[in-house]
């Protein structure tokens, strides 16, 4: 529990997010219900694929690094939902047997004009490979509540 | 899928309707976003949504569902018609991702996908890559999701 308020997340600072283990059966049980294209579920129609083998639904990586954000920062904090995505790139695919790493660096911050005791947190996330590559980077505002509501 | 060459730009197709149960919002909340709003409905119920919300991530994964079902629709009407069945690739990634309202239990989610534009890939022989302008929209008619995506598409010449 980070019990982070809008005030504490500094900009330009980066938070570790931990990590997440990878596994074929959760690779193909997630593209089961919501990505089932034939490289996500099969390894023999993977290994004929633009993957050249197994990789994890884009969707899923994604979901994944939702997880390692609420592991980092979000869990306890004062965190009040996502107000989109700006930009995500999948770099790279995601294998079976991948752990996934993952930072979060606050690029802007400001106050809500909508909802009072609420700020916009702003924050770039880059995922990493067990190999030091990225696999994931993602460009996301979201709502964190003001630790003073009145303030 | 149709071939890179014939992308119907500008044409919107409907792709079809999925609805969201609360166990299946609360199974993915426990999974990949454990925000109270998502997994818990007391909690819920006293936060800014006042009541049990989607994480906009399964919205997303909705959608794509929708996406593979329909891609797979057109494909068997195609082939069943003699044409050539163009593969869908991977996806570089999506910009513009916006969440206009949450999703809530027992809503009945039409996703629509409009190609947008399109261009040739150096790097990639034989694929090109499409830009999708992609929408959800609720029984009310009220916007759920939207964003723009990028996916290669088979060329039919290389």
């Amino acid at each position: 529990m980070t019990g982070l308020a809008f005030e504490d997340l500094e900009v330009g600072r980066d938070y570790p997010l931990g990590s997440y283990a990878v596994t074929r059966e959760e690779i193909i049980a997630f593209a089961a219900d919501f990505d089932p294209q034939p490289f996500h579920l099969d390894e023999a129609a993977a290994a004929d694929s633009m993957f050249g083998g197994l990789a994890a639904s884009g969707w899923h990586t994604a979901a994944m690094a939702m997880r390692l954000m609420y592991d980092g920062v979000i869990a306890g904090s004062t965190a009040a939902g996502g107000l989109g995505v700006d930009r995500l790139d999948w770099r790279r695919p995601v294998r079976p047997g991948d752990t996934l790493i993952g930072r979060l660096r606050v690029v802007d911050k400001r106050l809500s004009q909508s909802r009072p005791g609420f700020g916009i947190v702003r924050a770039e996330v880059v995922v990493e490979n067990g190999d030091g590559e990225t696999v994931l980077t993602m460009v996301a505002p979201a709502l964190f509540g003001l630790r003073e509501a009145g303030a | 899928m149709w071939f890179y060459e014939d992308a119907p730009i500008g044409v919107t197709a409907e792709l079809g309707t999925q609805t969201v149960s609360a166990e299946e919002i609360v199974r993915f909340g426990r999974a990949y976003d454990p925000q109270p709003f998502h997994v818990d409905e007391a909690a819920a119920r006293a936060s800014l949504y006042g009541g049990l919300i989607a994480s906009g991530w399964q919205t997303a994964g909705l959608f794509m569902r929708t996406f593979v079902a329909y891609n797979d629709r057109l494909s068997a009407e195609m082939a069943a018609r003699g044409e050539a069945v163009a593969k869908v690739g991977a996806s570089p990634g999506f910009e513009g991702l916006t969440w206009p309202r949450p999703v809530r239990p027992g809503d009945r989610l039409t996703f629509f996908s409009t190609p947008a534009d399109k261009r040739p890939l150096a790097s990639r022989p034989g694929w090109g890559l499409v830009m999708f302008d992609n929408a959800g929209r609720n029984q009310n008619g009220e916007p759920v999701l939207r964003f723009r995506s990028k996916v290669f598409i088979e060329r039919r010449e290389r």
